[in-house]
C-alpha cells in the first residue's frame, strides 16, 4: 500500500471529506494535476471539474466549481468553491451553476465591451462548467449565447 | 386599588405573554443549535483559506505590483461601514451593541475628517442609524427572506463592495458584526476586509516555499476578492449565531420576569379576596347584631 496523507476537502458551507487518501486528482485551472504523499508543495486554483480520490482502494469523485488546492507537507486540502459528491450532482445542480455561469459570460461581455480578458474568462469557465457536466454523464444544455 | 376583576385579567394577560416569550426562546435555542453548527461547519474553509492567504500576501506584500485589494488605495479618506444587524428585534442589546460600536466608529472617522459612507444589512441596524446618519446610508441588503444564509448571500454583499472598491467610491472597508462566544456573551467586532488584513497565528514559522500554479499574483489575484466573501461569510454565521444566542437569553429573562410577575399578581389578588370576604363577613355580622 502506498503512503497515504491527510486530504481535507472543505467548501464555505460545509466540510466534506476529511480522512487518509493515497492519490488525488485535482483539475488545476493550467491543467490536472495528481499529487500524491510527498508531493512538491504547491497552490494551484482549480477549474470547474471533477476532483478524484483514492483511498482505501476507492475512489471518491466530487464535482467542484472552483476555488484552490493547497498540496503541503501535511496533506492536500482543496477548498472548493462549491462542492457536490458525484451522486449528489444532479443535472438540476450542474445545470444551476452552468445558467451562473453563463449570467456571468453575457454580463462580462456587455460590461467589458472591447476588453478579450475578462469576457474570455468567463467563455471558459461557461466552458469548463459544461464540460464537467458532459464528462460525469448529465445532460447539461450550455444556454445558447 | 384595582378590582379583583383586574387583577385576574392582568394575571392572565401576563402569564399568555409568557407562553409567547416561552416559545420564543424554545425557537431560538433549536434555531442557536443549527446556526452555531453552520458556523462550525465553515470553520475549517476560514481557517485554511486566511492561513494560505496569509502565506501569499507576505510574500507578495511591499512589492508595487501588489494588487489593489492587498495594498489599498493608498488613501485613507473615504471609509465603508458594513454594518450587519439582525432582521428581527427581541434579541437583548444585540442589535444596539452592533450600532453602538458602528457610531463610535463613524463620530471617531469624521472628526477625523474623513468621508464614512455606510452599507446596512438586516433591517434593524437600518432603523437606527437612519435616524441619526440617514445620509450616510449608501445602501441596504435585505435579508428577511433568508431563512438561512448561505454562502451565496455573502457573495452577494462582497459582489457590491467590490464593485462599489473598483469603482472608486471608498478606499477602506470594514464591516460590523457580532462575534460569537457563547449563549450569554456576544462581542461587537469591527474587522476590516480592504485592504485585506490576514490574521497570522503569531508568527508562525517560515512558511513552506510553494509552487505556484499559475503564477503567484495570478492566484492573489483570483483569490483576493473570494477572501472579501470568505470575511463577510463568516461574519454572517458568526451574527446569526450570535442574533440566536442573543434572542435565547433575552426571552428567558423575559420569561423569567414573566413569572417573577406572576406571583406578584396571584398574591395581591389573593390578599384583595381575602379583604373582600373579610369585609362582607364584616357586614353580616354587624347586620345580624344591629338586629
Amino acid at each position: 500500500m502506498a503512503d497515504s496523507f491527510q486530504f481535507d476537502l472543505v467548501s464555505p458551507e460545509r466540510r466534506l471529506a476529511s480522512f487518509q487518501a493515497t492519490e488525488v486528482q485535482i483539475p488545476g485551472t493550467d491543467g490536472d494535476m495528481t499529487a500524491m504523499a510527498a508531493h512538491a508543495p504547491t497552490i494551484t486554483t482549480l477549474r470547474p471539474g471533477v476532483l478524484r480520490v483514492m483511498h482505501d482502494g476507492q475512489t471518491d469523485e466530487y464535482a467542484v466549481s472552483g476555488g484552490f488546492a493547497e498540496i503541503g507537507e501535511n496533506g492536500v486540502s482543496v477548498l472548493a468553491e462549491r462542492a457536490v459528491p458525484r451522486g449528489e450532482a444532479t443535472t438540476e445542480v450542474i445545470q444551476g451553476w452552468i445558467n451562473e455561469a453563463h449570467e456571468a459570460h453575457v454580463k462580462a461581455r456587455e460590461t467589458f465591451k472591447n476588453e478579450p480578458g475578462p469576457v474570455d474568462d468567463a467563455a471558459k469557465l461557461l466552458s469548463d462548467m459544461v464540460a464537467m457536466g458532459t464528462h460525469i454523464g448529465l445532460d447539461t444544455r450550455q444556454p445558447s449565447l | 386599588m384595582p378590582s379583583l376583576k383586574d387583577l385576574k385579567n392582568r394575571i392572565a394577560t401576563v402569564k399568555s405573554t409568557q407562553k409567547i416569550t416561552r416559545a420564543m426562546q424554545m425557537v431560538a435555542a433549536a434555531k442557536l443549535r443549527r446556526a452555531e453548527d453552520a458556523a462550525h461547519q465553515a470553520r475549517p474553509y476560514t481557517e485554511r483559506f486566511n492561513a494560505v492567504m496569509a502565506g501569499l500576501a507576505s510574500s507578495v506584500a511591499g512589492s508595487d505590483s501588489a494588487p489593489r485589494l492587498l495594498a489599498g488605495t493608498g488613501k485613507d479618506d473615504t471609509h465603508l461601514l458594513v454594518v450587519m444587524t439582525a432582521e428581527r428585534g427581541l434579541c437583548g442589546g444585540f442589535n444596539s451593541s452592533i450600532v453602538r460600536l458602528a457610531k463610535q466608529r463613524i463620530e471617531k472617522l469624521r472628526a477625523e475628517g474623513k468621508t464614512v459612507k455606510v452599507i446596512t444589512v438586516g433591517k434593524k441596524g437600518r432603523e437606527q442609524l437612519r435616524r441619526d446618519y440617514g445620509d450616510l446610508l449608501i445602501d441596504h441588503v435585505d435579508l428577511s427572506g433568508v431563512n438561512r444564509v448561505g454562502y451565496g448571500d455573502a457573495q452577494g454583499i462582497a459582489k457590491q463592495v467590490l464593485d462599489r472598491f473598483d469603482a472608486g467610491e471608498f478606499d477602506v472597508a470594514t464591516i460590523f458584526f457580532n462575534r460569537f462566544e457563547s449563549v450569554i456573551s456576544q462581542v461587537p467586532t469591527a474587522q476590516q476586509i480592504i485592504p485585506a488584513k490576514f490574521e497570522t497565528e503569531g508568527d508562525a514559522a517560515p512558511a513552506t516555499l510553494y509552487d505556484y500554479e499559475p503564477s503567484e499574483e495570478e492566484i492573489l489575484a483570483d483569490l483576493l476578492p473570494k477572501g472579501v466573501a470568505t470575511q463577510i461569510f463568516a461574519a454572517l454565521l458568526e451574527n446569526g449565531a450570535s442574533e440566536q444566542g442573543a434572542r435565547m437569553s433575552a426571552m428567558d429573562n423575559a420569561t423569567r420576569n414573566a413569572g417573577d410577575m406572576i406571583e406578584r399578581l396571584t398574591i395581591e389578588y389573593n390578599r384583595s379576596r381575602q379583604a373582600v370576604i373579610t369585609n362582607e363577613l364584616i357586614e353580616i355580622i354587624s347586620g345580624a347584631e344591629a338586629l
